[in-house]
């Protein structure tokens, strides 16, 4: 490949904290298992879902899908081409 | 529409096809029903006349689902009735009360027979009138017309659609096997003789528009299903944006919105009363003694009351034609000038209750009771007159 | 999925949504909320006009829904809104109509006007989120409560055999009958869009979650134990013969895309 036409996409989960119930679903059904409980509660007293790092998320949108709560969603933003690693 | 789809001129009609007509008349372009007597010819009538209007006739499967189905049509836009007798009105009476707390303009007709239960199907009778004012549950205020032959079956459909648009509520016809089956002269105008109310629709954008803020008469303007507005209705006591009125603070804020709603819903018909309040009164000035009537009794009182003025007594006729709201100012004007009101009714006693309420013990109140199956003979009001200027 | 906004207090779906009512009031771990997600997905997929979409609800958990779907929405009368939704699509053919209720308000007291409109294949589309038990009185038997589940009405068990919905709305004539579970978001996009654009009487039944009540009286303490159940459990069969697709308790769930049928609606446009 050469230099400067490859985009790597990215994805990055947010999660809106108020109102999530801390149901769980999201964080079973990631297929790559990113989410997590959080330790602290939320206002309502909920353990809301929280995600570290998103490196590893591959954009399936199945949290969001899955969120009785429209809690979570993902969203995509396109890097700057990278450097192809020497 | 096609001017000839429409009658003019004069028919000689049964009660019910009149009933039928002035629905059409009125712009009725829905009718979901289930076969009852003495109401089925209405239905039979509607399943033919409304596909050459344009409109769309459908018997459902229960009177539950025909009211509901008279609801949907009605938030989609276009007029809608039902129609049905005592056993089919009790069926109705939640989704009345949909009605009335959504604030859906549509017209329910019950020809009534012989009750309770199921009564005399093929006989006349006057048994739901209490049930008309009082049947579904909680606290609200209704309009209903009491006609009293196959011509005022047609007017008075018409102004009942006129009448559900104006205030936004289901209106009642309440009328009898008797009429619902008796062939007379009806006069149809042209349709374009016919006032007919619209539906007051939003001026306001969707983004502004609250579907239960009211309009100085109390009364809010109605967007349909399919406008764009995308509001939310709900029979849940609600705000005026047509949530429900729950939250998770004081319950002094459910109960302001429970007050100022049914209020509302009170006011809107108790402060129009005079413009819906329709009474027919004769030689009353002077009168020792008031028939009060509505229905086919006011017709056989009618007679009842020539006969007593041949005899010399000086007596009077009240004819209801809006039996809800109950008139009930006049009642109490001629209740101070009068030795007795003498009411027939083809029950055991209802509407003379709301009469002897508001004569408030200035004047006798005679009811004259007929348990139905048939109409009072003259002689039987002749005699109750007769008693109350002893 | 969007670009990033750098917002992250506002859902994608917002706007069609009355957030100004959310949180919604269902439990942690119900599925109403998740069949909510999904529908305005199919919805946003199906390509309709939004502002022709009416959405006619009954009483009960699911029935909240019109409440908080910022579409024309009605909320109606326990087990009424099939007859609603009749007389608002007759009145106006233009319109989408959606009915979304639960299993007791369509098939126990609605039951009679589920089997006739789909007899007379009105052009509606059924959501029917069945959780199996009546969640907003606190957890009651319902039409579809598995034999020998309990409930609070059946303590013991409960001794009458459910309805199987699927087998139900097809012998009355529906043109389009499918069934999947909370756990299979995504082919339960699909099945709702489908059933949007399908003219007819359309039904997807949704086997979805009721922790508080259902579940915590029958082995699944929590919404995420009924989902694992679901995932675990659930048999993709869209040929099957329908009178086997009943559920029994924590049994086998038969999901599938079962009937697509062509049959003239009424109206028919």
């Amino acid at each position: 490949m050469s230099k400067g036409d490859t985009k790597a996409k990215h994805y990055r989960v947010n999660v809106i904290a108020e109102r999530c119930k801390g149901c769980g679903f999201c964080i079973e059904f990631c297929p790559k298992h990113i989410l997590h409980e959080f330790t602290k509660i939320n206002s309502r007293g909920y353990h809301q879902a929280y995600i570290e790092n998103d490196d590893k998320c591959t954009g399936c949108d199945i949290c969001s899908m899955v969120c009785p709560d429209f809690a979570i969603y993902v969203v995509s933003t396109e890097e700057k081409p990278e450097e192809e690693a020497g | 529409m096609p001017e000839g789809k429409y009658l003019a001129g004069e028919f000689f009609m049964s009660g019910d096809e009149a009933c039928a007509e002035g629905a059409i008349s009125a712009g009725c372009r829905f009718f979901a029903g289930y076969p009852i007597t003495p109401a089925t010819e209405i239905a039979e009538r509607m399943s033919q006349r409304l596909p050459e209007v344009g409109g769309i006739h459908i018997q459902m499967e229960d009177e539950l689902a025909s009211l509901a189905a008279v609801l949907g049509a009605s938030w989609g836009g276009v007029k809608a009735m039902t129609a049905t007798s005592g056993p089919g009105f009790s069926l109705m009476m939640e989704n009345i009360g949909l009605g009335l707390m959504t604030e859906t303009p549509c017209v329910v007709v019950n020809m009534q027979r012989g009750d309770p239960s199921t009564g005399l199907p093929t006989l006349t009778g006057q048994g739901d009138m209490m049930q008309a004012r009082w049947g579904s549950h909680g606290s609200y205020r209704i309009i209903a017309l009491a006609p009293n032959s196959p011509q005022e079956l047609y007017d008075l459909t018409i102004r009942a659609f006129n009448l559900s648009e104006k205030y936004r509520l289901p209106v009642l016809i309440m009328s009898e096997s008797a009429t619902a089956h008796m062939y007379e002269k009806v006069v149809i105008p042209p349709v374009s003789e016919i006032e007919i109310t619209p539906r007051r629709k939003p001026t306001a954008s969707p983004e502004e528009y609250l579907p239960y803020k009211p309009d100085s008469d109390l009364v809010p303007p109605m967007a349909n299903a399919g406008d764009g507005y995308r509001f939310h209705t709900t029979g849940l006591t609600h705000d005026e944006r047509g949530y429900p009125a729950m939250s998770a603070e004081a319950q002094d804020k459910l109960a302001e919105a429970q007050d100022k709603l049914i209020r509302r819903l009170v006011e809107k018909i108790e402060k129009n009363r005079d413009k819906i309040i329709e009474l027919d009164e004769d030689g009353i000035d002077d009168a020792e003694v008031v028939v009060c009537a509505y229905g086919i009794p006011s017709r056989v009182s009618s007679r009842a009351v020539e006969r007593a003025r041949e005899e010399g007594i000086k007596v009077g006729m009240l004819r209801l034609i809006t039996v809800w709201p109950f008139p009930e100012d006049r009642i109490r004007q001629i209740a101070g000038q009068v030795k007795a009101f003498v009411m027939p009714e083809i029950n055991y006693g209802q509407v003379v209750l709301e009469v002897e309420r508001c004569a408030g013990g200035m004047t006798k109140t005679i009811p004259v009771p007929h348990m139905g199956g048939g109409v009072h003979t003259p002689e039987l009001i002749l005699d109750a007159i007769r008693q109350a200027v002893r | 999925m969007s670009k990033a906004t750098g917002d992250s207090e506002k859902h994608p779906l917002d706007a069609y949504l009355r957030t100004e009512r959310l949180p919604h009031i269902w439990c942690p771990g119900c599925g109403c909320g998740l069949v909510l997600n999904c529908f305005i997905r199919s919805l946003l997929k199906s390509g309709l006009n939004l502002d022709k979409v009416a959405v006619v609800s009954g009483i009960g958990c699911t029935g909240r829904v019109a409440g908080y779907i910022r579409l024309d929405s009605f909320h109606t009368t326990h087990g009424r809104a099939i007859p609603f939704a009749t007389g608002l699509k007759l009145a106006n053919p233009e319109l989408k109509v959606v009915v979304f209720s639960g299993d007791g308000d369509l098939l126990a007291i609605g039951g009679n006007h589920f089997i006739h409109a789909a007899r007379r294949n009105i052009d509606i589309t059924v959501l029917c989120v069945n959780n199996f038990i009546y969640g907003m009185t606190g957890g009651q038997l319902g039409p579809t409560t598995p034999l020998t589940a309990r409930s609070t009405t059946t303590r013991m068990g409960s001794i009458e055999e459910p309805f199987n919905i699927p087998y139900l709305a097809a012998a009355s004539g529906a043109t389009y009958v499918a069934r999947w579970t909370t756990a299979q978001v995504r082919r339960l996009e699909k099945a709702i869009t489908e059933a949007l654009l399908k003219k007819g009487f359309s039904l997807v039944e949704v086997i979805s979650p009721c922790p508080t009540y259902y579940g915590r009286m029958n082995k699944q303490a929590s919404g995420l134990d009924t989902m694992k159940y679901y995932r675990s459990n659930s048999v993709i069969k869209p040929d099957i013969d329908l009178k086997y697709a009943d559920i029994k308790l924590n049994g086998q769930i038969v999901v599938g895309k079962f009937v697509d049928i062509e049959r003239p609606p009424i109206p028919n446009l």
